[in-house]
Order: structure tokens, then C-alpha cells, then sequence
């Protein structure tokens, strides 16, 4: 049986050649991406801004306007309902009511009632009340998680390589970071806290890979202190390109699935990281390696003491 | 290479197989899970509300109502004590405004010992030797106390203590129900109850002060002032459940503090009726008072609404008796848990609440399973095509990867949530990767023209400092989320953490022993990757 090969063993693609290219496209698409998040807005669910949810999963199509009327009447506030995967599942949306939580929790009941009244054959499938301040928490919380979690990740990588590897991964994960809002600002997909988790993974993953690439480029630093520093970094992504695309195929390909046969609850998740897979092969390439050029790192970079930064064996 | 001895192999397979074992009970469900012989462990994976339906609720103290509560009490304290202490020690114009208790002693001799008898009554707080109250004199006889930030501190910690006790009595009577309530920093308790889809009457239940008094009515109060919310001194107006007002004597005659328990009953007429059974001292004072007001009726108060107001027709000696007051089964079923699971001794507000139908969550699941199979059979495929022999070794490690995922997190008990989901699709990634770190790089020792043994030995060699480094990047970044992390983002790390561990083991130490056995039997001359 022959194998599969990817990419042929002789592949030398000039990656370095495009890089003032592919840095003017990346600052373009990340101040794109910041200016949509900033003019549109991201879609927060209730977990950030707090608020009421009803999913329900009607029997029959309904009539939307009708059933708009019909919360309009219980007199809760504004919905806003919107198609959730098919077209007989709605998400019924309704504003932090003021005054007292108290007051807040009876809304979702009021709501779930008119349903049960109404609508008889349709199954309440969720129902969600998130209070003001129960929702800034967790925004800050988890803001500040991922915060510490970067700033954490660039120290290590500051110890194990050299500064200029912890500030390219740390402005690749920026990178990445404001991709992925602009993308949710230009779907408006709803962003909870599921969706803090895919935003971890994608880091999670941009970040594996950046780190593969940084530890070839290191080892080539050390072996070929002649040569210079863009044919070196063109070296080392063609020595990893083979690996670069099995990795991220194998992982795309299960997204994929994932993304046809799953459930609709996890729809918008694995398409976030379906695609943040994408920008974070794309980033470890055109981000993290040119950044080293720029920050001038030379094979002298870790020529004054090499055996500090020798991995232990993983035996 | 090819020296991979026996306790090796031994240190590998017994990992992987107590793994797998462990595994075991939670790939099935419950009602064969508890068929299974009894020398098999039993630790499952719980599957979190977001997978497995049920209702989600956040409870935070009303610390005002906590302040008022602690007022009323020290109140109650200082007034018997005074009153019942040697020598007695009369005052008037007591006061709790401003969130002060305070009281004028009416013989300006005893303001000394009125201050001493209060400072009595004060507990020390931790070690810092202040106190949980204040206690001074204004006005030259006026005693004032005032609550200390400790004071308040402790009283908090200790009602949410209780409270958490109480609502997890009221919600899991019989202690039967695989409900989660738990406290959550200083002044929150979350309530997890699987497969509950209607949250309203877990509210109620939970909501309850269940504040149950005796109070004699005041028969002496004039119709029309109690209409207008007037009440004679020493009684107030309180609401009657069934409208109207009525107007009690202040006093307590006893109160639920007292009781021992409550059910759920029927009265000969009947109707549903609550049955509650008061303790010794609280059965003597029930015997003693209704024995003094035979023929006048009693108000039975709840959380300051009269239920009802009988006539008291006999002394009620038996230390039992009967409430009555328009209840259905299910409403007097309630009252009967909230009263017989104690006072909550702070009334807790809902912050948060989530309610998953237990179908969608079903529905998710084999829906997720289903595309999680085929996910990973194109994944084995891709593998096999790439890497032959070496992609069936990566693709056993990712197999056994996730079953020893599965096993530590049915050690720990650990709940298995969406976010959690990504989690183990990162850590599969991550595994995916390592081996293909390990294979491409034999690929390329043998390309330089290496012999197999050696272009292996390199390849794991060389491979290892990036899986290394990848790894511990990933570690530090999902410490630092379970630390930081609230919920949803601490279910991802801790599936993440676990996974790191358990995907390097299986990528590099369980495919080096099958490649070695392989080697070792075969003897190859050439490798085919």
C-alpha cells in the first residue's frame, strides 16, 4: 500500500518571501475584526449582560408575529425571538427586568406558562435567567481567566526560548483572539459561556502549534549558526509543513463531522473552532515565525548559554 | 530500541488496563452499570445539567433581611436578659433603626451594669480579639449596641452554613436524590437537581422562610383601626392569607423553632391539613398557654401572614397539633418539608437560574455520540492512509487516550459537561499531534538515509521536545483557567489537565512499546511511513 503523502519530500516553499504580504493582509483583517466588534457589536447571551431565555421546540411552524403579540401581552418587556437551529426551535429572549431579583425570576415562569397555555404540544426545552450582577462576573471572571492564562503561557515561553518567542506567541494569540471576535461579530452568533470554551480550545490549539514551529526553528538555530535568519525560518516551516497540514486536516476533518452530524446546541461552537483551527495554522506560520525577524532574533540568540533551555526526556 | 523489558511493559499496560476498567462503568448506562460484578469499580462520570437536563439555581443571602434578623435576635436576648437576669434591669424606648439596637435604662444607677450584662452577651470573633458587637453608652443612659464588620462576618458564615443544610433538606427530604447544593463563596449556595424540568416548585420550597408563630389574638382591638392597619399597643395588624386583617398580640406564644416535625395530613373533615409535633419545652409552653385561653381564638402566622385563626376549644396537651388553612395536598406537602427542615435563617434570593429539558440533553447526546463515532473512524482513516502500520499504532493510543480520560474522571467523580467536551477534543488534538510529531519526524530520519532503529530512537528522541514544551503550555494555560475560572471554564480545564496526562502517555510511552514489540518481532529492514 503506498501512503499518503502530503506534501513531497523535495517541498520548499518560499513562506518568508510573503510575509510583508501576509503581514499587511493580518493587520488589515485584525483591525477589521476589532472595528466590527467595535461598530456591530458582539451578540452576548444572557450569561454576559443578564437577562431571561425560553427555547422552545414548537410541534407545528408558528406563527412568529403571533406569538410575539402574545409575550408583548404578558407585559415582561421587548423579546426578541430568533430561529435556533430549525425552523420550529425559537430562542424567546427578554430583558433584565428592573427592581428587585425577585422580580426577574418570575418572568421566565410567566413565559414558560404562556407557552404551556398556548401551545400545547410544544416542549419547553430551556429556560435560563441570568441577573445583572451574576452576568458581569462572569464576563470579568472569564476575562480575566484567559487574561492570566496568556500572560502565563508567554512567561514559559519566555523561560524556555528566548523573550522574542514569548512576545511572538503572545501577539499571535492576539491575533487569533481578535479574529475570532470579528468573526463572531460579523455572524452575530451568540456568544455564552459554551462559547468561552471554544474560544479556549482555539487558543489551546494556535498555541500547540506555535510552539511546535518556535521548538524547530530553536533547533535549527542551534544546528545551522551560519545561515541566516529568513532561509532558517523558511527551512524550519517546510521541515514542519508536513505535519502542520496532518495535524490540523486530521482535526479539521472531525470538526467537520462534528459540525454535519452533531447537535444543534453545539452548532456554533464547533464551527468557532473550525475556523479558529484555520487562523491558528495560518498565525503560527505568518504570525509567530516573520515576528521573529522583526524582533531581530539571529542564531546568536541562544548561543551564550544553549544547555539551559535542553527539554527533559519524555522517555 | 529494542530494549523494552518486561517491567516496562508491565509500567505501560497496567495504567492503561486499571484505566479502561475504570472506564468501564460510565460508557454504559446506569441500570447496567449496576449489574456489573462487584469486584468492577463503580465511580461513574456524572454528566452535567447542560448534558443531562434538569434545573440550575443560584441563591444569594438578602444581607439586609440577614442585618434585620440578627437585630431582631440580639433584641430578643437583651430583653429577656435584662428582664430575667439578677439583679432586673427595667428599660423602655427600645429601638432598632438604623440598624442599631438600642434601649433606655429607666434608673440611671444600673447603666453600668446594663453595659456589663450586654458586653456579657458579646462572643469574641477570630483571633484579633475584637468582638461581634459594640457596646456603648449615648445620652448617659442610653445603651447602644452596634454590629462589628466581623460580627457581621461570622453571622453570615454561620446562616449560610445552616441555610445550605436547610435547603438541601428541603429539596432532598429523604437524602435519597443525587442533588448538588453547595456553597459558593461567602454569601451564595448553588442547587443542582438533575432531571427536575420545572424549576417554580423547587423555588417555592427553597424560598420559604417558613417562619411558623402562635400569637393570641387581641380581641380588644377596635374593627375599624385594625382596617386601617392600627393596632392598641403591644399588638400589631398582620395580613390574613385569605384577605382581610387581623390584629396579634406581639408576643409569641410559640414558635416553630420548636417543632420536631412536620407532615402532611388530613383532618376529619377531610381537608389537607399540616400535623406538627413540638419538642418538650415547646409542648409544655403550647399545654401551658392553651390552657389560659381556652375559648379565645390564636392566630397560627406564617412568615408573618396569618394562615389561620381558631378558636382555641381545649388545651392542646399532647404537644401535637393540627394547621389548617385552605391547603391543597401539594401546598400543605410543602409548608410540611419547609417547617420540619428548619427556619432558613436568611432569606436567599434567586440570581441565576437554568433549566435544561432532560430531552434536549438526550437528544445532544446521541446526536453528539453519533458524529463523535464518525469523527473519529475519518480520523483513524486519515491516520492509517498517512502513517500505515505507525497510523494503527496512533490511532490504538488515541482510543486507549480517551478511555483513560474517561477513567480518571470516573475516579474523581468529575461531572462531564459541554465545555468539557472541548476540552477532550482539544486534548485528542493534542494527542493527534503528538503522534504526528513522532511519525513525521521518523519520516524525515529516514529520508536522511537513517537505519530503522536508529531513525526510530531519533525520531522519539527529537519529537519529544516539542511534545514537551506543547504540553506544558497547555498545562499552564489550564491551571491557570481552573484557577481563575468560574463554572463552564473550570470544567474544560480540569478535562484539559487530565488530558495532557493521560495523551503523552499514550503517545509516546504506550506507541513506543508497540513499535518496539514490533521491531523486536519482525526485525525490519526498511520502515514503511
Amino acid at each position: 500500500m503506498r501512503l499518503l503523502k502530503l506534501v513531497p519530500d523535495d517541498t520548499n516553499i518560499d513562506f518568508m518571501r510573503w510575509r510583508n504580504l501576509a503581514l499587511v493582509l493580518s493587520i488589515a483583517f485584525t483591525l477589521a475584526s476589532l472595528a466590527l466588534v467595535g461598530l456591530r457589536g458582539l451578540n452576548l447571551g444572557i450569561d454576559f449582560v443578564g437577562g431571561q431565555m425560553v427555547r422552545t421546540t414548537f410541534a407545528e411552524p408558528v406563527d412568529i408575529e403571533q406569538l410575539r403579540g402574545r409575550i408583548a401581552s404578558l407585559n415582561v418587556g421587548e423579546a426578541s425571538i430568533q430561529a435556533f437551529g430549525d425552523d420550529r426551535t425559537y430562542q424567546i429572549r427578554l430583558p433584565k427586568p428592573d427592581g428587585p431579583e425577585a422580580a426577574a425570576n418570575k418572568v421566565v415562569s410567566k413565559v414558560r406558562g404562556l407557552i404551556q397555555r398556548e401551545y400545547p404540544t410544544a416542549k419547553v426545552a430551556a429556560g435560563e435567567s441570568v441577573s445583572g450582577k451574576v452576568s458581569e462576573e462572569l464576563a470579568t471572571d472569564g476575562a480575566l481567566a484567559i487574561l492570566f492564562a496568556m500572560i502565563g503561557i508567554a512567561v514559559y515561553i519566555w523561560f524556555r526560548f528566548e523573550w522574542q518567542f514569548g512576545v511572538g506567541a503572545l501577539v499571535t494569540l492576539f491575533h487569533d483572539v481578535s479574529m475570532i471576535l470579528g468573526f463572531f461579530a460579523l455572524t452575530q452568533f451568540q456568544v455564552d459561556l459554551n462559547i468561552v470554551a471554544a474560544f479556549l480550545a482555539i487558543v489551546g490549539y494556535s498555541l500547540n502549534d506555535t510552539v511546535v514551529i518556535y521548538d524547530r526553528i530553536r533547533e535549527n538555530l542551534r544546528k545551522f549558526r551560519k545561515m541566516a535568519i529568513i532561509p532558517l525560518l523558511n527551512l524550519s516551516l517546510n521541515e514542519t509543513l508536513s505535519r502542520t497540514l496532518v495535524t490540523s486536516l486530521s482535526i479539521m476533518l472531525a470538526l467537520a463531522v462534528l459540525l454535519v452530524l452533531g447537535p444543534d446546541v453545539i452548532f456554533g461552537l464547533t464551527l468557532s473552532i473550525l475556523i479558529g483551527t484555520f487562523i491558528g495554522t495560518y498565525s503560527s506560520i505568518y504570525i509567530s515565525a516573520p515576528i521573529l525577524v522583526w524582533l531581530g532574533v539571529t542564531p546568536d540568540s541562544f548561543v551564550h548559554d544553549p544547555d539551559s533551555a535542553e527539554a527533559p526526556q519524555a522517555a | 530500541m529494542l530494549d523494552f523489558p518486561r517491567w516496562k511493559i508491565w509500567a505501560v499496560m497496567l495504567p492503561i488496563l486499571v484505566g479502561i476498567l475504570l472506564a468501564i462503568p460510565s460508557m454504559m448506562p446506569a441500570s447496567q452499570a449496576a449489574r456489573l460484578p462487584g469486584w468492577m469499580p463503580d465511580a461513574r462520570i456524572n454528566l452535567g445539567l447542560d448534558l443531562a437536563g434538569g434545573s440550575h439555581l443560584l441563591l444569594e443571602a438578602d444581607l439586609a433581611d440577614a442585618a434585620k434578623q440578627r437585630l431582631q435576635s440580639m433584641e430578643d436576648q437583651v430583653t429577656t436578659d435584662l428582664r430575667r437576669g439578677d439583679p432586673r434591669i427595667d428599660i423602655g424606648d427600645v429601638s432598632t433603626s438604623g440598624g442599631r439596637l438600642s434601649f433606655m435604662v429607666r434608673n440611671p444607677n444600673q447603666v453600668d451594669a446594663a453595659v456589663e450584662r450586654m458586653r456579657a452577651l458579646t462572643q469574641p470573633v477570630g483571633m484579633t480579639g475584637s468582638r461581634d458587637w459594640d457596646v456603648r453608652v449615648v445620652d448617659s443612659t442610653r445603651v447602644e449596641l452596634t454590629s462589628t464588620s466581623d460580627g457581621n462576618e461570622r453571622a453570615l458564615k454561620d446562616a449560610m452554613t445552616v441555610a445550605r443544610d436547610v435547603v438541601r433538606r428541603r429539596i432532598d427530604p429523604q437524602g435519597t436524590k443525587e442533588v448538588t447544593v453547595i456553597n459558593q463563596g461567602a454569601r451564595r449556595i448553588l442547587v443542582q437537581v438533575p432531571g427536575v424540568e420545572d424549576p417554580e416548585a423547587l423555588k417555592s420550597l427553597i424560598g420559604q422562610t417558613a417562619r411558623l408563630e402562635f400569637k393570641l389574638v387581641d380581641l380588644t382591638a377596635d374593627p375599624a383601626l385594625v382596617a386601617q392597619g392600627r393596632a392598641p399597643a403591644g399588638s400589631q395588624v398582620l395580613p390574613l392569607v385569605d384577605g382581610g386583617a387581623i390584629a396579634v398580640s406581639r408576643r409569641v406564644m410559640v414558635s416553630g423553632d420548636q417543632l420536631v416535625d412536620a407532615k402532611q395530613a388530613f383532618d376529619q373533615d377531610g381537608q389537607p391539613v399540616v400535623t406538627i409535633k413540638f419538642n418538650a419545652a415547646g409542648a409544655r409552653r403550647f399545654g401551658r398557654t392553651t390552657q389560659e385561653n381556652v375559648n379565645k381564638p390564636f392566630a397560627i402566622i406564617l412568615d408573618d401572614k396569618v394562615l389561620s385563626a381558631p378558636n382555641i376549644t381545649e388545651p392542646i396537651l399532647g404537644g401535637s397539633a393540627n394547621i389548617s388553612g385552605s391547603f391543597t395536598v401539594e401546598t400543605a406537602n410543602q409548608l410540611a418539608i419547609s417547617l420540619a427542615s428548619g427556619k432558613l435563617p436568611v432569606k436567599l434570593n434567586v440570581i441565576e437560574e437554568r433549566t435544561i429539558s432532560a430531552e434536549l440533553g438526550a437528544d445532544s447526546i446521541r446526536k453528539g455520540a453519533i458524529a463523535a463515532i464518525v469523527a473519529t473512524i475519518a480520523v483513524i482513516l486519515f491516520m492509517v492512509v498517512t502513517y500505515g502500520r505507525f497510523g494503527v499504532y496512533a490511532t490504538l493510543a488515541l482510543i486507549v487516550n480517551a478511555l483513560l480520560i474517561l477513567g480518571v474522571m470516573a475516579i474523581f467523580n468529575a461531572t462531564l459537561t459541554l465545555p468539557g467536551i472541548a476540552g477532550f477534543v482539544l486534548t485528542i488534538g493534542a494527542a493527534v499531534d503528538a503522534n504526528v510529531l513522532i511519525n513525521e519526524r521518523i519520516r524525515e530520519e529516514v529520508r536522511r538515509g537513517r537505519k530503522v532503529l536508529d531513525a526510530i530512537e531519533t525520531g522519539y528522541r527529537e519529537a519529544s521536545t516539542a511534545i514537551f514544551d506543547a504540553n506544558i503550555t497547555n498545562t499552564i494555560a489550564a491551571a491557570l483557567l481552573f484557577y481563575f475560572g468560574s463554572g463552564p471554564i473550570r470544567g474544560f480545564a480540569v478535562v484539559l489537565l487530565i488530558g495532557i496526562i493521560t495523551s503523552v502517555f499514550t503517545a509516546v510511552n504506550f506507541t513506543r512499546m508497540l513499535v518496539s514489540l514490533w521491531v523486536r518481532r519482525s526485525r525490519p529492514r526498511q520502515l514503511h511511513i
